[in-house]
Protein backbone atom coordinates (compact mmCIF):
# COMPACT_ATOMS: atom_id res chain seq x y z
CA UNK A 1 0.00 0.00 0.00
CA UNK A 2 2.62 2.32 1.23
CA UNK A 3 4.51 1.34 -2.27
CA UNK A 4 1.89 2.19 -4.47
CA UNK A 5 1.37 5.48 -2.50
CA UNK A 6 4.77 6.19 -3.19
CA UNK A 7 4.32 5.38 -6.63
CA UNK A 8 1.26 7.29 -7.30
CA UNK A 9 3.25 10.34 -5.42
CA UNK A 10 6.30 10.43 -8.36
CA UNK A 11 3.72 9.85 -10.68
CA UNK A 12 2.16 13.32 -9.85
CA UNK A 13 5.42 14.63 -9.61
CA UNK A 14 6.18 13.80 -12.48
CA UNK A 15 3.30 15.17 -14.50
CA UNK A 16 4.13 18.17 -13.09
CA UNK A 17 7.06 18.97 -14.27
CA UNK A 18 6.36 18.24 -17.32
CA UNK A 19 3.55 20.86 -17.65
CA UNK A 20 5.66 23.56 -16.12
CA UNK A 21 7.97 24.39 -19.40
CA UNK A 22 5.01 24.27 -21.59
CA UNK A 23 2.58 26.40 -19.07
CA UNK A 24 5.47 28.74 -18.78
CA UNK A 25 4.70 30.57 -22.33
CA UNK A 26 1.89 32.36 -23.02
CA UNK A 27 1.73 31.86 -26.68
CA UNK A 28 1.70 28.79 -29.07
CA UNK A 29 4.27 29.37 -32.11
CA UNK A 30 3.34 31.17 -34.88
CA UNK A 31 3.49 28.31 -37.57
CA UNK A 32 1.95 30.43 -40.13
CA UNK A 33 4.04 33.44 -39.96
CA UNK A 34 7.20 31.45 -39.71
CA UNK A 35 6.30 29.00 -42.62
CA UNK A 36 5.37 32.48 -44.99
CA UNK A 37 8.19 32.70 -47.74
CA UNK A 38 6.84 36.43 -48.74
CA UNK A 39 7.91 39.20 -46.28
CA UNK A 40 3.82 40.34 -46.60
CA UNK A 41 2.50 36.81 -45.90
CA UNK A 42 4.44 36.71 -42.65
CA UNK A 43 3.73 40.26 -41.41
CA UNK A 44 -0.30 39.55 -42.32
CA UNK A 45 0.35 36.21 -40.15
CA UNK A 46 1.39 38.53 -37.06
CA UNK A 47 -1.64 40.82 -37.91
CA UNK A 48 1.26 43.63 -38.59
CA UNK A 49 -0.36 46.29 -40.58
CA UNK A 50 -0.07 50.17 -41.34
CA UNK A 51 3.67 50.23 -40.86
CA UNK A 52 4.98 53.89 -39.94
CA UNK A 53 8.86 54.39 -41.03
CA UNK A 54 10.60 55.43 -37.47
CA UNK A 55 13.54 57.47 -37.11
CA UNK A 56 13.10 56.47 -33.53
CA UNK A 57 14.33 52.56 -34.54
CA UNK A 58 18.10 52.02 -34.72
CA UNK A 59 18.94 49.11 -36.75
CA UNK A 60 22.40 48.10 -36.64
CA UNK A 61 24.02 45.25 -38.87
CA UNK A 62 27.13 45.24 -40.93
CA UNK A 63 27.12 46.95 -44.48
CA UNK A 64 28.71 43.53 -46.08
CA UNK A 65 28.61 39.96 -44.34
CA UNK A 66 31.52 37.80 -45.62
CA UNK A 67 29.29 35.04 -44.22
CA UNK A 68 25.48 34.81 -43.94
CA UNK A 69 25.51 32.14 -41.49
CA UNK A 70 26.08 34.50 -38.86
CA UNK A 71 25.30 38.39 -39.08
CA UNK A 72 24.75 40.12 -35.94
CA UNK A 73 22.22 42.68 -35.51
CA UNK A 74 21.24 44.64 -33.13
CA UNK A 75 17.69 46.99 -32.32
CA UNK A 76 16.64 49.78 -30.36
CA UNK A 77 13.96 51.00 -30.00
CA UNK A 78 13.37 54.54 -28.25
CA UNK A 79 9.64 54.11 -28.85
CA UNK A 80 7.76 54.45 -25.69
CA UNK A 81 6.11 51.54 -24.80
CA UNK A 82 7.65 49.23 -27.23
CA UNK A 83 6.30 45.67 -26.72
CA UNK A 84 8.11 43.94 -29.43
CA UNK A 85 10.51 43.53 -31.89
CA UNK A 86 9.84 41.48 -34.96
CA UNK A 87 13.13 41.27 -37.39
CA UNK A 88 12.60 40.14 -40.75
CA UNK A 89 14.68 39.25 -43.78
CA UNK A 90 12.62 39.41 -47.32
CA UNK A 91 15.10 37.44 -49.36
CA UNK A 92 15.04 34.54 -47.17
CA UNK A 93 13.59 31.40 -47.66
CA UNK A 94 11.30 32.30 -44.60
CA UNK A 95 10.86 35.90 -44.20
CA UNK A 96 10.30 36.23 -40.76
CA UNK A 97 13.42 35.23 -38.64
CA UNK A 98 12.38 36.22 -34.81
CA UNK A 99 9.67 37.71 -32.63
CA UNK A 100 10.74 39.41 -29.60
CA UNK A 101 7.82 40.36 -26.39
CA UNK A 102 8.84 42.65 -23.73
CA UNK A 103 7.73 42.26 -20.21
CA UNK A 104 7.26 44.99 -17.89
CA UNK A 105 10.99 46.13 -16.73
CA UNK A 106 12.86 45.03 -20.17
CA UNK A 107 14.06 47.74 -22.77
CA UNK A 108 12.48 47.52 -26.13
CA UNK A 109 16.12 46.49 -27.33
CA UNK A 110 17.42 42.68 -28.35
CA UNK A 111 20.85 41.65 -30.28
CA UNK A 112 21.20 38.60 -31.72
CA UNK A 113 22.76 36.50 -34.43
CA UNK A 114 20.80 35.62 -37.89
CA UNK A 115 21.24 33.98 -40.63
CA UNK A 116 20.99 35.44 -44.47
CA UNK A 117 20.45 33.46 -47.77
CA UNK A 118 21.76 36.83 -49.96
CA UNK A 119 21.80 40.24 -49.64
CA UNK A 120 18.78 41.79 -48.19
CA UNK A 121 17.27 44.45 -45.90
CA UNK A 122 16.81 43.74 -42.25
CA UNK A 123 13.46 45.12 -41.35
CA UNK A 124 12.31 45.37 -37.88
CA UNK A 125 9.24 46.07 -37.06
CA UNK A 126 7.88 47.64 -32.82
CA UNK A 127 4.55 47.31 -32.16
CA UNK A 128 3.08 49.59 -29.68
CA UNK A 129 -0.17 50.00 -28.43
CA UNK A 130 -2.08 49.33 -31.95
CA UNK A 131 0.67 50.69 -33.86
CA UNK A 132 3.29 49.72 -35.63
CA UNK A 133 6.76 51.55 -36.61
CA UNK A 134 10.26 50.12 -38.88
CA UNK A 135 12.90 50.16 -39.26
CA UNK A 136 15.50 48.92 -42.12
CA UNK A 137 19.15 48.58 -42.94
CA UNK A 138 20.56 46.86 -46.05
CA UNK A 139 23.27 43.97 -45.45
CA UNK A 140 25.36 42.45 -48.97
CA UNK A 141 26.14 38.95 -48.50
CA UNK A 142 28.63 37.42 -49.86
CA UNK A 143 28.22 33.93 -49.03
CA UNK A 144 24.86 32.23 -48.44
CA UNK A 145 24.73 31.44 -44.70
CA UNK A 146 21.49 29.11 -45.31
CA UNK A 147 22.83 26.34 -46.78
CA UNK B 1 22.17 22.62 -17.59
CA UNK B 2 24.80 24.23 -17.72
CA UNK B 3 25.75 22.72 -20.71
CA UNK B 4 23.53 24.07 -23.16
CA UNK B 5 23.71 27.87 -22.40
CA UNK B 6 26.38 30.24 -20.72
CA UNK B 7 24.54 33.37 -19.20
CA UNK B 8 26.16 36.85 -17.74
CA UNK B 9 23.85 39.34 -16.29
CA UNK B 10 25.79 42.94 -15.30
CA UNK B 11 24.28 45.90 -13.70
CA UNK B 12 25.67 48.89 -15.10
CA UNK B 13 24.20 52.09 -13.80
CA UNK B 14 20.34 51.48 -14.33
CA UNK B 15 20.10 49.12 -16.72
CA UNK B 16 21.22 45.55 -16.70
CA UNK B 17 22.57 44.00 -19.02
CA UNK B 18 22.00 40.08 -20.05
CA UNK B 19 24.15 37.85 -22.53
CA UNK B 20 23.31 34.33 -23.35
CA UNK B 21 24.86 32.02 -25.77
CA UNK B 22 22.76 28.78 -26.09
CA UNK B 23 24.30 25.50 -27.52
CA UNK B 24 21.78 24.47 -30.40
CA UNK B 25 22.29 23.36 -34.07
CA UNK B 26 19.69 25.41 -35.01
CA UNK B 27 19.19 23.28 -38.15
CA UNK B 28 16.90 24.56 -41.03
CA UNK B 29 15.31 21.54 -42.34
CA UNK B 30 16.79 22.66 -45.54
CA UNK B 31 20.36 21.47 -45.53
CA UNK B 32 21.54 18.36 -46.65
CA UNK B 33 23.99 15.89 -45.10
CA UNK B 34 27.62 14.71 -47.07
CA UNK B 35 24.80 11.55 -48.66
CA UNK B 36 22.61 13.62 -50.24
CA UNK B 37 19.30 13.54 -47.44
CA UNK B 38 18.06 16.17 -45.61
CA UNK B 39 18.80 17.22 -42.05
CA UNK B 40 15.95 17.25 -40.37
CA UNK B 41 14.62 20.22 -38.95
CA UNK B 42 16.08 21.26 -35.55
CA UNK B 43 15.57 24.70 -33.92
CA UNK B 44 14.21 26.42 -30.53
CA UNK B 45 11.29 28.14 -31.06
CA UNK B 46 10.36 29.53 -27.76
CA UNK B 47 12.78 31.71 -25.25
CA UNK B 48 11.24 32.79 -22.31
CA UNK B 49 13.73 34.91 -19.47
CA UNK B 50 12.63 36.05 -15.91
CA UNK B 51 13.85 37.81 -13.43
CA UNK B 52 13.00 36.94 -10.06
CA UNK B 53 10.05 34.65 -11.28
CA UNK B 54 8.69 37.25 -13.17
CA UNK B 55 8.40 37.43 -17.13
CA UNK B 56 9.77 39.83 -18.77
CA UNK B 57 10.95 38.69 -22.08
CA UNK B 58 9.24 35.47 -24.23
CA UNK B 59 10.77 35.12 -28.02
CA UNK B 60 9.57 33.28 -30.66
CA UNK B 61 12.18 31.91 -33.26
CA UNK B 62 12.25 30.54 -36.75
CA UNK B 63 15.25 28.63 -38.57
CA UNK B 64 16.83 31.94 -39.31
CA UNK B 65 18.84 32.04 -35.71
CA UNK B 66 22.28 31.30 -36.64
CA UNK B 67 23.61 28.06 -34.76
CA UNK B 68 24.71 28.69 -31.22
CA UNK B 69 22.11 31.40 -31.02
CA UNK B 70 23.30 34.17 -29.10
CA UNK B 71 21.04 36.68 -27.33
CA UNK B 72 21.25 40.20 -25.59
CA UNK B 73 18.69 42.18 -23.47
CA UNK B 74 18.14 44.47 -21.23
CA UNK B 75 16.22 44.46 -18.14
CA UNK B 76 15.43 47.79 -15.54
CA UNK B 77 14.96 47.83 -11.86
CA UNK B 78 17.16 44.49 -11.31
CA UNK B 79 19.32 44.43 -8.31
CA UNK B 80 22.77 42.90 -7.38
CA UNK B 81 21.81 39.37 -6.67
CA UNK B 82 18.84 39.03 -8.19
CA UNK B 83 18.49 35.64 -10.60
CA UNK B 84 17.58 35.81 -14.45
CA UNK B 85 16.55 32.73 -16.02
CA UNK B 86 16.25 31.83 -19.58
CA UNK B 87 14.51 28.90 -21.07
CA UNK B 88 13.90 27.40 -24.23
CA UNK B 89 11.92 24.92 -26.23
CA UNK B 90 12.48 23.55 -29.74
CA UNK B 91 10.76 22.05 -32.55
CA UNK B 92 11.46 18.45 -31.29
CA UNK B 93 10.36 19.29 -27.79
CA UNK B 94 13.64 19.27 -26.47
CA UNK B 95 14.36 21.88 -23.57
CA UNK B 96 17.15 23.65 -22.02
CA UNK B 97 17.44 26.33 -19.04
CA UNK B 98 19.88 28.38 -17.12
CA UNK B 99 20.30 30.58 -14.61
CA UNK B 100 22.92 33.78 -13.38
CA UNK B 101 22.24 35.98 -10.98
CA UNK B 102 23.04 39.94 -11.36
CA UNK B 103 26.79 41.32 -10.69
CA UNK B 104 27.66 44.51 -10.83
CA UNK B 105 29.82 45.54 -14.03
Amino acid sequence: MVQRRKFIKALFALSALALVPIKAFAAMWNTLAFQATKLQEAMAALQISNVTLSNDIQVIAPDKAENGAVVQIEVTSRIPNTESIAIFVENNPTALIANFVFGEGADGFVVTRIKMAETSDVLAVIKSGNRYYSAKKRVEVLENGCG
Amino acid sequence: MAENMRMRAQLKGEVTEVKVLMTHPMETGRRKSDFGDFISANFIQLVSATIKGKQVLEAQWGTGISKNPYLTFHLRGAKVGDIVRVSWTDNQGKTGEGEVAVTLA
